[in-house]
This record gives C-alpha cells, structure tokens and sequence, in this order.
C-alpha cells in the first residue's frame, strides 16, 4: 500500500503540548514540511520564542535556540549573519513579537536581515493565561482587560505585517489563517516562498498567521474559528501585504 | 617582538580579533565607542562579522545566537548598557553559551558620569541578572593586561562554556599605552560539538536552552552549573602579590587604583613604612584563600581597601576572606574622581596607627 500521508520528517516524535483546538499544531506542520520540501531541514537553525510556542524547539527537527522574551530576531540576527547559507528562522507569537519585542523585530526588517520570521497571532497572551496582548480586538475581553478592551486604555491593536512592510528591508509580508483547507494551502505556500526568498538573500520576510486560542477566548475549538473568521480577519486582512525587492537608494 | 602605542579601547578589539574573534555585536556608549568603531573597520577585513545593534539588549542577544551556533562572538559596553546587558548575560550562563563581554566601567548609579569608575563590582561577580549563576570576572590594571586578558577570555570561556567579563575601569579604555603584542596561553579546548549550526554539521539534534520546566530537571542543572562554578574557583583563581611578605599594612586593590597604590606603596617604604599590595586579578572567582592566609600572618596588622566605589564594593569580599581576623579601612572615590598617592599614604598611616 502506497502511503498518502504522513507526519513530516521535520517534526520531531515529541507529543504537542498545545490545547485543543489550538492552530499551533498547523503551523508546525507548515513550517516542517517547508523545511523538507525546500531540502533546508539539516541546515536549519530555528529561534523559538518565551509564549505558547517557547518548547517548539522539542517538535521541529532541527537545531534550535531558546531566546529570551521577545529577542529571537536579536538571536536570529547573531545566527544567520554568522550562517548565511543555512536557513534560519524565529517562531514567534505576539506578546513575544508586537510587545516585548518590538524594538527586535523592527530593527531586523529594517536591517533587512535574511531570515524568515514565523508571527502567530492569536490576538492574546496564552502561556500567561489570557492577559491583553497589542493584537488583543478593541471589545476583545481578556484577564487584564475584563470588560474588554477600550480605545481609551489601551489603543487601536497594532497591524505588525503592514508596519514592517513600511521598511524596506522587509521584502515579503504575508498575513494568513489555518482555519480550513484552502487556507491551509494558502499559508504553506506563503511559508515556503518566504524561505525561498530567504535563501535567494532578497531581504527580511515575515508571515503573520492568525491562530486561534480556545482555551483563552472562552470558546469551543469551532466556535474559535468561527471568531476568527468574524472579527480578527476584518481588522488584520489576508493576503499578501509587500512583496518587493529591496531598492538601494 | 617590540612595543607599540595603543589606546585601551582600540587594543581591546585588536586583541579580540587577534583571538579568533568570530563576531562583534556593539551598541554607542562612552567610554568604550572606540571598541564597535575598530571593530566595525577591522573585523570585516578579518573575515569576520559587526553588527551595530539597535540596544544593549539586542547586542547580547547577538552574541547568545553567534555564540549558540558556535562562533567566538563578543559585545562590549559601559555600565548603564551592561545593566541592559543582564538579562542576556543569565540567558547565556543558563544556557551555557560561552561569550566574551568588556565592561568599561563609568560613574553611577543611573547615568551617573562618563568618568572612570569601579562602582560595577557588585553587578559583575554577583550576577546582575536572576538565577543563579557566575561569570568569570578579568580585570586587568594596565592595557598590556587587557589585550591578554581579552585573548585568554575566548579560550576560558570556550572552555567552560560560560560567559566571561573582562572589566576595566573608564581610564584603561582611554588611556594609551605602550604594549607587546606577547604570546598568550592557549588552551585545549574540545570541539564544539553542542553547537545549534544545523544537524548537517553534528550528529543528533543540538538545542541551545535555559528552560527547564520540571523543578527536578531545574534542580539538576543547576547543581550540573554549581559544579562548574566550583571547578573554576579551584582552576582559574588569579591575584598578585607586592610585597606582602613582611608587611605591616596591606592595600587591597585591583585596576586603576592598584596601579596608583604602587606609588603610594613606594612612597611609604621610602619612610619605613611597611606596606603591601593585594592585587585579585579574578574578582569572581576571588583570591578569598589567598587573602584570609594572609591576614593570619601575624606580620600582617590591617588592611586599607582602595576602590573606586563610594560605599565599597570588593570591600564585601575583602571582609569575608579576612573574616575578622584584621581591622579593614576604606578608601573610595566615585564618579571618576581618583585617589591620590598622598591620600592613600595618609590613609595607609592612619589605619596601621589604628591597629597598632
């Protein structure tokens, strides 16, 4: 019998720590399977973040690095400019990324760093237990805004893909969701034209992939991506947000 | 081979890059900007990798991802950027990223001054970040001994996988010096095989972490770090000695102002005055047995410590080593004013007065 389907080789045999329904799972998946597809998978240093996804270093199968809160880009930035051949990317969520993080990730797309950062936005901090994160929806409830969140408090939510796009270092920006098949298919190519890029040198590429959490929102895993679907996609767009190669000026 | 004329700071990174140093990720501060500025010219040429970073923070996160994929990867700051540096620092001790980190101490505390200063100590032998943890502490007293102890700190620190701080205060960073370019000691260091530089380049899969999430595993590996820590005191425990065979009073002092306690030490022999010189040149791990031997000669009637510190910092270890057994005076200018060889004489007489 021909086999049809199976766990990709860029993942490791270490069981998902992740909740039910959470996408996380999905998007390993994604990022594995580009790995291998694109025969990256051996040269592969991965940064993994402090969030939900701070032991993805025990399910993607290759070399990885723990970083601090928010300073994979920094970590990232010290491996690939000192690996320029090999592939390296961060696997970041949005606390980590739009809030701790912020002065990081702006400076490595601005610097135009080639490597690829993975952004999964789920629109609150997990790991923490449900606290406002700079993607939190205005109305959105969470832990430290419990009647949700407020203009007045707090801000608009911050659109990372479209402000990084503003710098010309950032060659590739794509938003995406794994909530259905076509969608899944969608992201994965997003994924793997931002490696190919990577490794064609052309700039900083960054995908923005919003996930769902069940766990923190309160919902069933379906009514989760039902949300998602309702209110995150109408403030963060899908599609492909910048790609343009870097002009020198 | 002859001597050359070299400013402190300029002949830290000419050392580095002498050293094999990989890669240098640097951010603006005074008074250390002369280290990223000669980088940034000189390491290129040497095949190697500057980054200016856009903070502290991001510098030595560099050098936790150069250093994690097993290059010699080096940052080097004044004062308020190592305090943004700590969190970093914990990050590469936990992880046991051997990394290599100059400290050209200014005035503080906040943005205190630019001038020279020894007000660091604390920050650099206790671990200025959380968890428990040591660095190797180097602190050389001219700029001769800089430029080795900035070679010598790559290879203690491949060898331990630690990160090392080489501090001198403000003036030996901006002072210039003649020096030799002299042979160092080089170790036998093993290769990096726990290096995350892709599975093509090892085998098995090479994690670089200081997560540790079951309390037993934590546990362990800080009981695998804390015999580490004890190794490097038994092994790498350096100080110097001047005069302190028959001395009646003994200056404890290290950088600048053990330079500037020579003097002073001189000026008192001259009056029959017996003074000695304890010099540590590790502050972590500290000379405590060399010391505490020393204040149980009975030669020995007190000590004077001199720092640029306004409370005394080493003056902490000074007391644990002696542990009571002599009277201990202090000295200590902050904010880059420096002791004079008269005051330290003045002092030096009052003390042994004291004691007597």
């Amino acid at each position: 019998m021909a086999i049809v389907y199976q766990k990709s080789a860029g993942l490791t045999d270490a069981e998902l720590h992740y909740c039910p329904g959470c996408n996380h799972g999905i998007i390993h998946k994604l990022v594995a399977e580009s790995l291998v597809e694109l025969g990256l998978l051996d040269g592969a240093i991965g940064v993994c973040p402090v969030g939900c996804s701070v032991f993805a270093y025990n399910y993607f199968n290759c070399d990885m690095l723990e970083a601090a809160h928010g300073r994979a880009p920094a970590v990232a930035t010290g491996v690939k400019r000192t690996h320029p051949d090999q592939a390296v990317f961060t696997y970041q969520g949005d606390g980590d990324l739009a809030s701790i993080g912020a002065a990081e990730i702006v400076h490595a797309a601005m610097r135009g760093e080639k490597f690829t950062t993975i952004f999964v936005n789920n629109a609150i901090y997990g790991m923490t237990g449900g606290q406002m994160a700079p993607t939190t929806l205005i109305g959105q409830r969470a832990t430290t805004c419990q009647s949700g969140r407020t203009v007045e408090q707090a801000g608009m939510p911050i659109r990372m893909a479209e402000m990084l796009s503003t710098l010309d270092g950032c060659v590739y920006a794509e938003r995406v969701c794994v909530t259905d098949v076509a969608n899944v298919n969608k992201a994965k190519r997003a994924i793997k034209k931002a490696f190919e890029k990577q490794m064609a040198r052309e700039g900083f590429t960054f995908i923005e992939v919003l996930s769902t959490c069940p766990t923190n929102w309160g919902m069933t895993p379906i009514k989760a991506i039902q949300w998602l679907k309702d209110n995150m996609i109408p403030y963060y767009p899908l599609g492909v947000i910048k790609d343009k190669a870097m002009e020198v000026k | 081979m002859g001597k050359e004329l070299w400013k402190g700071n300029e002949a830290i990174a000419e050392a580095a890059i002498r050293a094999g140093c990989d890669c240098f990720f640097g951010y603006p501060i005074t008074p250390q900007s002369e280290v990223p500025e000669y980088m940034s010219v000189h390491l290129p040429q040497h095949g190697g990798v500057f980054v200016q970073s856009e903070s502290e923070i991001a510098a030595i996160n560099m050098v936790y991802g150069a250093g994690g994929a097993g290059m010699r990867a080096m940052t080097s700051s004044s004062s308020p950027g190592i305090s943004l540096k700590q969190e970093g620092i914990t990050y590469l001790a936990g992880a046991e990223v051997p990394a290599v980190i100059v400290n050209c101490m200014r005035g503080g505390p906040g943005l205190g001054t630019i001038q020279p200063s020894q007000a660091d100590y604390y920050q650099a032998t206790r671990g200025g970040g959380n968890g428990d943890y040591r660095t190797v502490v180097l602190a050389p007293s001219n700029v001769q001994e800089t430029v080795d102890f900035v070679q010598e700190a790559f290879d203690i620190a491949d060898q331990y996988r630690n990160p090392v701080m080489v501090v001198c205060d403000g003036l030996i960073g901006q002072m210039m010096e003649p020096i030799e370019w002299r042979p160092v000691p080089k170790r036998d260091l093993p290769p990096k095989t726990w290096a995350a530089n892709g599975t093509k380049n090892h085998t098995g899969r090479n994690i670089i972490n200081s997560l540790f999430i079951a309390p037993e595993d934590c546990d362990d590996h800080n009981v695998h770090l804390a015999k580490k820590y004890a190794e490097i005191e038994r092994s790498e425990v350096r100080w110097e000695e001047r005069d302190c065979d028959d001395a009646d009073i003994v200056i404890t002092a290290y950088g600048t102002p053990a330079r500037i306690a020579l003097t002073a030490l001189e000026a008192l022999r001259a009056e029959g005055i017996k003074v000695g010189l304890f010099r540590p040149i590790t502050l972590w791990p500290f000379p405590e047995k060399a010391l505490h031997d020393l204040a149980g000669q009975s030669h020995v009637k007190a000590f004077l410590d001199v720092e640029l510190s306004s409370t005394g910092q080493m003056l902490d270890d000074v007391r644990l080593a002696v542990e009571g057994r002599k009277p201990i005076s202090y000295l200590g200018h902050a904010g880059g004013a420096m002791p004079t060889v008269e005051e330290m004489a003045a002092c030096a007489r009052e003390a042994l007065k004291e004691a007597q």
